[in-house]
């Protein structure tokens, strides 16, 4: 039970993780109707701000990591506006493409500063590179893994608020549905998509401290951890945010269990799976479930009119 | 007054639709225009609210002033704050958000009185207060268009353009429309309607222009247009007892002039 119980909380903390990136994408693709593969880069280029902050400026940690956060919004502003603003009316792959363009420059400048060795992103607590943990009844919880699901759950929950209740929430969601008629009643499209741009670099570079937090570090190789919030997305359905949540859900509890029950697992199906095999089990599950739903569980059917 | 002077519109470069159109929107009254399909109607609405960027289109000639002031390719937004709102042709509602979600955004310029136009609104449709919670693609075609027409109204513009706001819908809703339309009027708003049912539009606007092939081919006050033979016979389907139906190529007023081959 204790082993169930510490998988769960484990994928959980992933799911959050995974959750942060995942909307961002989400975000990107109601407005745009592009899948912006620069988002994993995001999330990395944010730990980096952290770090570089953090630890080789010096600056104290609290007010580095919220400053960096902030900074890797408006880097993803700048890039909305440089890139992606001229290519308003273009085709969409055109425009997939160009993420993809971006996505290499950011993590070259990127790995090119991290060099060879990981870089620590600093921590709040006196003892360096833990963040601590605590026990609970057995179960082992780091301090990172509970504030990565606290911050998921309030983020999402503010994010779910505003959508409803502010101005520019409900104008970004009547953008994403119908952009003409949004430009019709005044609503200026081009701040809309600047604004989703900001917000979504905000929840990558929260996700890309709790990914590279503590002992994780911030590697040339982190950025594959952001990666898998894509088989998220697809399975929730590119166009949905609970489906982003519900899809971060499946592929960190996916992720957490196989890790610890993949012994188990070996022995009912009789074939060693190999080692890591939790990072390959949610885009197994993917491909079932994209077999059965192939817009994902949330997803707007596609209907094409002949 | 809305005026459009010598207006040229091409899209993507190439395909030109409106070719020199002026006309204009006395403040106060309800102007309509009419045409049949393709003469380049919703491409003059297009261009008095700066939704042809969004279509690939460009004014390449002329200009659009509203009460003296030059209004050609500004922002869709910074035409909205000048006092011009339109309803969209379809209706074009968010039919995921909700009715007052719906309305609200109407108001996203002036989001400070959008309490107080949400009631005006609902006031003059009361059908929407009752659904006012609801998703708006579940309202009826009519009340989707009331909902188009409030939604235009929450900027509190001084001209309304609609674009066939009688498309779709039952006879009655029609005459529904156009009531509301002369009700809207009544309360200090310039209306142009764009409109292919002309029987309607022609009854309630005080002028009428008629387009072909992006010309105005005809201008003349409402009760001579409905009088005026060729339209009777080709936007109301009324031909004068005993005649043979003419056809539309010997009565049409633009005739292509043929550069080539002949």
């Amino acid at each position: 039970m204790t082993i169930f119980l510490q998988a769960t909380v484990e994928g959980l903390s992933l799911a959050a993780i995974y959750s942060l990136v995942a909307i961002g994408f989400v975000l990107i693709y109601k407005s745009m109707d592009v899948l912006s593969f620069a988002q994993p880069a995001l999330a990395v280029v944010g730990a980096g701000i952290i770090s570089s902050l953090a630890v080789d400026r010096g600056l104290p940690f609290i007010p580095a990591l919220l400053l960096a956060i902030i900074l890797t919004g408006v880097l993803s502003l700048i890039i909305e506006r440089t890139f992606l603003r001229p290519m308003v009316g273009e085709p969409v792959f055109s425009v997939a493409v160009l993420t993809i363009g971006i996505d290499i420059l950011l993590r070259t400048f990127l790995d090119s500063w991290i060099g060879i060795n990981p870089r620590y992103l600093g921590d709040p607590f006196p003892t360096y590179g833990t963040l601590g943990s605590v026990n609970v009844g057995g179960i082992n919880l780091k301090y990172l893994e509970i504030a990565a699901l606290v911050t998921a759950i309030v983020l999402i929950t503010i994010l779910s608020i505003f959508f409803k209740r502010s101005k520019y929430g409900v104008a970004m969601r009547a953008t994403s549905f119908d952009q003409e008629a949004a430009l019709a009643q005044g609503i200026n499209v081009g701040r809309i998509f600047g604004l989703v741009w900001f917000i979504a670099g905000i929840l990558a570079a929260f996700s890309g401290f709790f990914m590279t937090g503590g002992f994780n570090t911030l590697s040339q190789f982190s950025f594959v951890k952001a990666l898998r919030a894509l088989p998220a997305v697809v399975i929730g359905g590119l166009d949905s945010i609970p489906g982003a949540v519900v899809g971060s859900i499946i592929i960190g509890l996916t992720q957490g269990y196989v890790a610890y029950y993949q012994f188990q697992l070996e022995g009912i199906v009789g074939i060693s799976l190999g080692n890591g095999f939790s990072l390959l089990a949610p885009y197994l599950i993917m491909f079932v479930i994209l077999i059965f739903k192939p817009d994902g569980l949330f997803g707007t059917e596609e209907v094409e009119r002949v | 007054m809305l005026s459009v002077q010598n207006l040229e519109v091409v899209y993507q470069d190439v395909i030109l639709v409106l070719r020199g159109v002026s006309f204009e929107i006395p403040k106060g009254k309800i102007v309509s225009l009419l045409g049949s399909n393709g003469s380049g109607k919703t491409t003059v609405i297009r261009s008095i609210t700066g939704l042809l960027d969004i279509q690939n289109g460009d004014i390449t000639k002329g200009s659009i002033t509203v009460d003296g002031e030059d209004i050609t390719n500004l922002n869709p937004s910074k035409i909205v704050e000048k006092g011009i709102a339109q309803v969209l042709e379809g209706r074009r509602i968010f039919s995921e958000l909700t009715v007052i979600e719906n309305l609200r955004l109407g108001g996203h310029t002036n989001s400070k009185d959008v309490p107080k136009n949400i009631d005006r609104v609902l006031d003059l449709f009361p059908i929407l207060k009752e659904r006012s919670k609801g998703e708006a693609g579940y309202l009826s075609g009519g009340e989707q268009q009331m909902l188009a027409i409030g939604r235009a109204l929450m900027s509190e513009p001084n001209y309304l353009l609609l674009d066939e706001p009688s498309l779709g819908l039952a006879p009655k809703l029609v005459d529904q429309i156009a009531e509301l339309i002369t009700e809207i009027n009544s309360q200090g708003v310039t209306v142009l309607l764009v409109e292919q049912n002309a029987n309607m539009a022609l009854n309630v606007s005080s002028h009428g222009y008629i387009m072909e092939t992006g010309n105005i081919v005809m201008d003349n006050p409402s009760d001579v247009l409905l009088k005026d033979e060729d339209v009777r016979e080709f936007y109301l389907g009324l031909n004068p007892e005993g005649t043979k139906r003419k056809s539309f190529k010997d009565v049409k007023h633009y005739k292509r002039k043929k550069r080539w081959l002949s």
